[in-house]
């Protein structure tokens, strides 16, 4: 029972780690990458009034990171869901789990 | 009715909103003083992260420095929003999780070591003391120029209204006022901003008045004719960046890290009741933050376009009278050097340093300065804070516009002011009292400690308001290359390494505050003449070292940790519980029953 219990956990935990990577890869891609280390290679395309580069890096980026955030807040929810995880039932406190912080009673 | 009444009128309007705010939500136990329950919904913690995050810096400075100095000022418009990216995948799940009240508790716990906790609780208050001493100077600033009385007069009413909500308040208090605070400080943000853009672009969203063309006529886009206008003068062009790629990359990384690291950023994700209400939190507080974000570059390029149109070979005597307002609040100098009583602008300084006025007026009427001019041809002076507020006198919007900004630079700075003084409260009442050297206090007791740590961190933050130390500005940059330093790794290996120990984690942040201070402390204190491209490391600037700092801190904690022994069981068990969110509910009674 605790070694499924465990394992479901690591496999929670591994799908956890590949949407923050995804998602990382992208936010670095759209900042880093276009907004500084492309960015004058970029600014020969025209983006309506701007050098494509130059609004990459003043505005389209962070318009990126605000649509990344909500992304990831969907897939979370969706992978908490999935795995059982989520915090539905959490009115009542589960015997099962450990909690840090238990502190001695006063 | 003139600027000044109405300013008073608005901003004693927002100021008894905001004491009616504290009085309705004072804080009864530490839970409501330090986390407000963890009962704030994650919509309103969004605006108050927001309001908390965009501070003084922020409303007034940064669209003035992006005026300047064109796409470089990106650094800042990357730096400060990509930061909630990290915030939110790395971050504030997890220490919601956690469930306690700061952030040197987490150090202290997952790193089971009363050390680590005075490291972080060291660098917590050295962090946001630096930051605070600028928030007050800014409504200390906004005071003189629009109210008119003496900036030490202006930062003490500045402390008496934080000290009202954040001492009876709390965390509570701070939360539902910060709120309010965000709704005026949007609205004075975007209403000019929008105002501007219809005048010169005919476009209601300033966000795409930024790209479009000009409305007089001439069917140029704004940006070509910002850059044709620059290098006419012999500026660069706008659109192009001066710094090199690499100092821009470290520095914009040190912003990033920077703000994930922030404390009393951080110590916001606390506040709610879930895990997932975290998550969204970040979400919202990041799109609140960009809704000025993504205005400030457009209010850059409109400020820039309409103050060099106003200025350059104008005579002095048909300036308009914010130019003369601003010269009396000694922002703007003119000295004519070539005595055609036209303003000649162009890059350069006109002379050395910061004006020194002289109670004498020139043969236009200009104020008479002490230092003496450069040999270049340029005439003009213009601090690069009166930008913003100056930006809608400039375009001649009504009055009401002017003392709107006027309260949302107030309100910017006091929710940035109040929510820094209550990281700091809680350290020292929490983290280093009740955790380390007076473990029995109660609750109540605790409370009045917390009460009277935040008093006296106002007191100590307003004297740095009136006095600032010459170092002030100067540091207030660098506070996100030392969060982004010391904090930001120790955190991340925390809940993503189970192997990270004691050891591991207090060798790392000494090893990155010691290699940023050092690197910072040459260049800007000890030898200040060498701080140019060719003496830095890797052409890296003291802005961006953070970074440099923060890689040294992974590899040295990960190397250590790596040969000493692994955490105690239970430390593991704790890093298996905070990655998953079920419960995050329940640890909560448990510190409340």
């Amino acid at each position: 029972m605790i070694n499924s219990h465990n394992s479901k956990a690591k496999i929670y935990w591994k799908k956890n780690i590949r949407i923050v990577l995804t998602l990382l890869t992208i936010w670095f891609f759209v900042s880093f990458g276009m907004g500084i280390l492309w960015v004058d290679a970029l600014d020969s395309f025209r983006f309506f009034g701007f050098k494509f580069g130059f609004w990459m890096a003043q505005q389209g980026s962070i318009f990126c990171f605000v649509i990344l955030i909500f992304v990831y807040v969907y897939k979370m929810n969706k992978l908490d869901h999935q795995y059982d995880v989520d915090e539905v039932k959490d009115n009542f406190i589960p015997d099962d789990i450990y909690c840090p912080d238990k502190e001695p009673e006063e | 009715m003139d600027v000044q009444t109405l300013t008073y009128i608005f901003v004693s309007v927002t100021f008894a909103f905001y004491i009616g705010i504290a009085i309705w939500s004072r804080a009864g136990t530490t839970d409501d003083f330090y986390i407000a329950g963890n009962g704030v919904s994650p919509l309103a913690n969004g605006m108050a992260t927001a309001a908390d995050w965009m501070s003084a810096a922020s409303f007034i400075s940064m669209a003035g420095i992006i005026s300047f100095v064109g796409r470089d000022g990106s650094v800042y418009l990357m730096g400060w929003t990509g930061g909630y990216v990290l915030l939110a995948l790395l971050l504030a799940p997890y220490l919601r999780k956690f469930g306690k009240y700061t952030v040197p508790d987490f150090v202290g716990d997952r790193y089971y070591s009363n050390v680590a906790r005075v490291v972080a609780v060291v660098c917590v208050l050295f962090v946001s003391f630096t930051y605070v001493a600028g928030q007050m100077r800014g409504v200390g600033i906004v005071f003189s120029r629009f109210l008119e009385v003496e900036i030490t007069t202006g930062v003490l009413i500045g402390m008496a209204i934080v000290f009202f909500y954040a001492v009876l308040g709390g965390m509570k208090g701070i939360t539902y006022t910060q709120v309010a605070q965000y709704c005026v400080l949007i609205f004075a943000f975007l209403v000019p901003a929008i105002y501007i853009s219809m005048l010169m672009t005919g476009k209601f969203v300033p966000q795409i008045g930024f790209g479009s063309t000009l409305a007089d006529g001439s069917n140029i886009y704004l940006l070509d004719k910002l850059d044709q206008l620059s290098t006419d003068l012999g500026f660069s062009a706008y659109t192009e960046g001066n710094k090199s790629t690499i100092d821009i990359f470290f520095i914009t990384a040190a912003l990033m890290v920077g703000t994930a690291g922030l404390p009393h950023v951080i110590v916001r994700f606390f506040t709610v009741p879930r895990v997932r209400d975290a998550r969204i939190s970040a979400g919202y507080a990041l799109f609140f933050i960009a809704l000025l974000y993504t205005a400030a570059p457009a209010v850059a390029s409109f400020a820039r376009v309409n103050l060099i149109n106003t200025v350059e070979n104008a005579e002095y005597k048909k300036t308009p009278s914010w130019f003369k307002n601003w010269e009396n609040t000694n922002l703007i100098a003119w000295v004519d050097k070539n005595q055609d009583g036209k303003i000649q602008y162009f890059p350069g300084k006109p002379f050395n340093g910061k004006p020194e006025f002289l109670d004498m007026r020139g043969s236009e009427g200009q104020r008479k300065i002490k230092n003496e001019p450069t040999g270049n041809t340029n005439e003009l002076y213009i601090d690069r804070d009166i930008m913003v507020l100056a930006n809608p006198e400039i375009a001649g919007l009504p009055n009401w516009v002017i003392a709107l900004v006027a309260a949302g630079a107030l309100a910017a700075a006091l929710s940035t002011a109040a929510g820094l003084l209550l990281v700091i409260s809680t350290s020292v009442s929490h983290d280093l009292l009740k955790k380390i050297f007076l473990k029995n206090i109660s609750d109540r007791q605790e409370l009045f400690f917390a009460r009277l740590s935040a008093a006296l961190a106002i007191v100590i933050a307003g004297y740095f308001g009136v006095y600032p130390p010459g170092f002030v500005a100067q540091v207030v940059a660098f506070a996100f290359g030392l969060a982004a330093a010391s904090f930001f790794p120790v955190i991340l290996m925390g809940i993503f390494s189970k192997r990270m120990n004691r050891e591991g984690a207090i060798s790392g942040m000494i090893t990155g505050l010691f290699f940023t201070v050092s690197y910072i402390v040459y260049f800007k204190f000890i030898n200040p003449s060498s701080n140019t491209p060719e003496n830095w490391w890797f052409g890296i600037s003291p802005e961006g070292i953070g970074t440099l700092g923060m890689l040294f801190n992974f590899i040295v904690s990960s190397v250590v940790s790596s040969i000493t022994a692994p955490p105690p069981r239970e430390i593991q068990s704790l890093v298996d519980d905070i990655r998953i969110p079920r419960g995050a509910g329940a640890s909560y009674h448990h510190v409340k029953s």
